[in-house]
């Protein structure tokens, strides 16, 4: 038996009192494709970041590379000790050269000079090992995304490192270069590399994994060696989870009386988006499931004219509308929660009276465009108390409160418009456990005035607590609707089997 | 071990915790809007002081008033632009070629009393013309206004064909030296600074009571989320370049009237300077969205009063301006300094 080239031994990392990871134990060997999955925030990132060197682990764990104790210090500590990190966003500076970019850091010079053609020569046989088709003096600008994956696999080769982990390498990748690059991490395999291979998709990790690791909240849930890697058996670690009971659930859900209040048909951008239609009624709430990726942020963007469409069209009350920019939207009666409040929702500097007002502050505007203050900072007060906003005024700048108070604050603004259609992007993303139950019964209370709720969610359980009906959202498209039935509870596993494909595997 | 004591009373009274971060927040409000206020307070009496007495005169006084006039109309429009995180470089040449076209208009036979609506237009024009390659184009504002920095006082130097403009006779001439009285023989104010107040007074109220002015803080600290929150974007920054430029029309009018010249070349040089210092200097953010009308008046009157009470103290023209260079340097470090209390993180 060879011996293991990394060893983690009970590694556990918290962010004050949230714990990330949670005593993980991990055993890579040399020349293994080693498959990490789990669901979004089980701690995939927060594994690869301290084996990077960026997070110190809590003490009290242990990592091993070659059977030696390693202490990583600092973010280079980890490429030091041979381990090299392949990020989704591709860290190259796309300004300079493929051999300067892979010298980056560590350049050659010669009398203080750059030793530009002992770099390029340096950086010749590697990329010629790669079967790279361009040559070391190329500016990284104008290589393909799949190039640019291969000039940061000779980075990491240059570097010596024998630990490859590579974080959803595929995602900007076409089908073609996804072939090439499994190819190529297969030859890196026989050369007895380490590959650890942080993927969502089912088949990639069918077709390239020898044993296969779930985390599921920053625990390790179980290892699979090549033979058990079944995608049933994976799904079920992946959300084995109880459904917990602060889901508040209280509107009927066959209230779906005629017509949908919205409706988008067949919407696409060109890109992220491939012709997708749903409708959703009014008291009714609907999930729209489906990895990160998919393209389910992008639709919503397509429905509130954030984005540009090249097809399709968008109903209300089954009147076909042109909605050009998010203004219209909300004019039209459409009101979008972003996913990510910091940097697209709220005004931090701003007051929580001002973040509260900003869309409606034109029913404010008296004589000569002065605004009545009185009643901004009525309608504040009464955003307060109905979403229970906890802050010592109505004043305070908005950046100062907790994720969850930041979330209802931002939510006091869309519901200040009195929309008729909700659309929730991660809704509770970075909210405390019990606001998160607050969020919930807010939403159940909007479901049951009339409102069409709409909640784009990565959490599944979150979405089979809250949702009537789920769209399942893969690569783009549509991938497929699950309707709760009288009785039995949405299903997780195919929720999940619809998010990754998994269902056409076992076909 | 008295860290586990004031743990356990905070859980015990979380109500304190509560309250103890209310009185945060309501000293950081304080400190934030109290600005640069002390720092203008003593740098008065510190002067006065200095120059045994001769600082608190109502004729020192008028004229320190008289000389930040011109500077704080500046300012104000400076305010707009850098609230939503841009910059307009050209004032100090908008101001110029405003004064120029103001006094020509004033030599017409029959339109001579239209200077002053044509000095203000002028200025509006050239600011909306910076506003639109900025908010249409998308251009950086520190490029379009470098260009039109060295652009517009190529204008200015045109509409006089390079020389003086002279009008003696210019009409309106009371709001460049004339003083309004408000208890005769005791008390009186130079129209400059009347104005200059009234824009000040203007701006605040398109700032802090408008829809406006709520959009434009809303730009400045967060533009995609203003953009997602059906704000115009381009409406607001074509806004913001067209005050900046009618403010510095209303300049080149101001100091027009004062003068009764112009000169395309010299007049106004390196003003924005003094605009953005004052801007900074009052607690508005480089980076956009923080800031008061009010810290720019306080930032305009301490440039003013560093300037007066140099002069007073008898320290050296080159020394004035190593202080006042100084001074820049600092009021960014104080910007740098406030960001890292706020709720940016």
């Amino acid at each position: 038996m060879i011996d293991p080239i990394l060893e983690m031994r009970r590694v556990s990392k918290s962010f004050f009192s949230i714990k990330a990871l949670r005593g993980v134990d991990l055993t890579v060997y040399p020349g293994e494709i080693h498959a990490l999955m789990g669901e979004n925030g089980a701690g995939k990132s927060t594994l690869m970041k301290i084996l990077s060197g960026a997070y110190r682990p809590d003490p009290g764990g242990e990592i091993r590379i070659e059977g030696k104790p390693v202490h990583f210090n600092g973010p280079h500590a980890g490429r030091a000790a041979g381990i090299s990190i392949i990020y989704q966003e591709l860290s190259l500076a796309p300004n300079l050269s493929v051999s300067q970019n892979i010298y980056l850091g560590r350049e050659v010079s010669r009398f203080g000079m750059l030793a530009r053609e002992a770099m390029e020569a340096g950086v010749g046989p590697i990329l010629e090992r790669l079967g790279a088709d361009f040559a070391p003096s190329t500016l990284v600008a104008s290589l393909s995304m799949g190039q640019r994956q291969l000039v940061e696999i000779a980075r990491a080769l240059h570097a010596r490192s024998k630990i490859l982990i590579m974080d959803e390498p595929t995602t900007a990748l076409s089908a073609g270069e996804s072939e090439r690059l499994f190819g190529l991490i297969r030859r890196l395999r026989a050369e007895g590399l380490a590959i650890i291979y942080i993927s969502h998709r089912m088949d990639e990790v069918y077709a390239l994994g020898d044993r296969v690791t779930v985390l599921r909240d920053g625990t390790l849930v179980g290892s699979l060696d090549k033979p058990e890697i079944r995608a049933d058996t994976i799904v079920r670690l992946m959300v084995g989870r109880d459904v917990s009971s602060f889901y508040k659930k209280e509107h009927d859900p066959n209230a779906v009386p005629g017509a949908p209040v919205l409706a988008a048909v067949d919407l696409a951008d060109g890109r992220r988006v491939k012709g997708c239609s749903l409708a959703v009624h009014a008291g009714e709430v609907v999930g729209l499931a489906g990895l990160v990726g998919a393209g389910r942020t992008e639709l919503a963007h397509l429905i509130i004219g954030a984005a540009a469409k090249i097809a399709g069209h968008v109903e209300i009350e089954g009147r076909p509308v042109d909605i050009r920019n998010p203004g219209e939207a909300l004019d039209a009666g459409i009101a979008y929660l972003t996913e990510d409040r910091k940097a697209l929702g709220l005004f931090l500097d701003m007051s929580c009276l001002d973040n509260i007002n900003l869309a409606v502050l034109g029913r404010d505007a008296r004589l000569g465009g002065i605004l009545d203050r009185d009643a901004g900072r009525d309608r504040a007060r009464k955003a307060f108390a109905a979403l229970g906003i906890r802050a010592a005024d109505v004043r305070v700048a908005a950046g100062s409160l907790s994720g969850g108070n930041q979330q209802k604050v931002l939510l006091s603004r869309l519901l200040a418009t009195t929309p008729k259609i909700l659309i929730l992007d991660e809704p509770t993303r970075g909210v405390d456990v019990g606001a998160k139950s607050e969020i919930y019964s807010i939403i159940d209370n909007l479901a049951k005035s009339g409102t069409a709720v709409l909640v784009i969610s990565s959490d599944l359980p979150e979405i089979i607590g809250i949702c009537d009906r789920v769209l399942v959202m893969r690569a783009g498209s549509i991938a497929g609707e699950i309707r709760r039935a009288a009785t039995t509870p949405l299903d997780q596993e195919q929720i999940m089997a619809l998010a990754t494909g998994m269902e056409q595997l076992d076909a | 071990m008295p860290d586990d004591g004031a743990s356990a009373k905070a859980a015990a009274a979380p109500g304190l915790a509560a309250a103890q971060e209310t009185r945060r927040q309501r000293t950081r409000l304080l400190i934030r809007s109290a600005g640069m206020l002390p720092v203008l307070v003593l740098l008065c009496v510190g002067f006065h002081l200095l120059s045994d007495g001769r600082f608190f005169t109502a004729q020192n006084l008028g004229i320190v008033v008289q000389q930040a006039a011109v500077n704080t109309v500046l300012a104000a429009g400076m305010t707009f632009v850098i609230l939503t995180g841009g910059i307009d470089l050209s004032v100090g040449s908008i101001l110029a070629a405003s004064a120029m076209a103001g006094l020509i208009i004033s030599k017409l036979p029959d339109l001579g009393a239209l200077w002053l609506p044509a000095a203000v237009l002028t200025g509006a024009a050239f600011g909306i013309l910076n506003g639109g390659f900025i908010a249409l184009l998308r251009l950086p504002p520190f490029i379009v206004t470098l260009g039109s920095l060295t652009a517009v006082r190529g204008v200015a130097r045109l509409l006089g064909a390079d020389t003086t403009v002279f009008n003696s006779e210019i009409p309106y001439a009371f709001i460049g030296n004339g003083s309004l009285t408000l208890i005769p023989g005791v008390l009186s104010i130079p129209w400059l600074w009347v104005i200059a107040l009234l824009v000040i007074f203007a701006s605040w109220l398109v700032l802090r009571r408008t829809v406006l002015g709520v959009h434009i803080y809303a730009v400045g600290g967060n533009e995609s989320a203003a953009r997602l929150a059906g704000i115009k974007v381009w409406a607001v920054l074509l806004f913001v370049y067209g005050v900046s430029g009618l403010l510095a029309g209303l300049g080149g009018a101001m100091q027009a009237a004062r003068l009764y010249a112009a000169n395309g070349l010299q007049l106004g040089q390196s003003y924005e300077l003094d605009a953005i210092t004052a801007v900074i200097l009052g607690g508005t953010s480089f980076v956009g969205g923080i800031g008061s009308i009010w810290g720019t008046l306080v930032g305009a009157l301490i440039i003013a009063v560093l300037s007066n009470g140099l002069i007073l103290t008898g320290v050296s023209d080159v020394w004035q301006y190593v202080i006042k260079g100084l001074v820049i340097i600092g009021a960014v470090a104080l910007d740098r300094y406030r960001l890292q209390g706020s709720a940016r993180t």
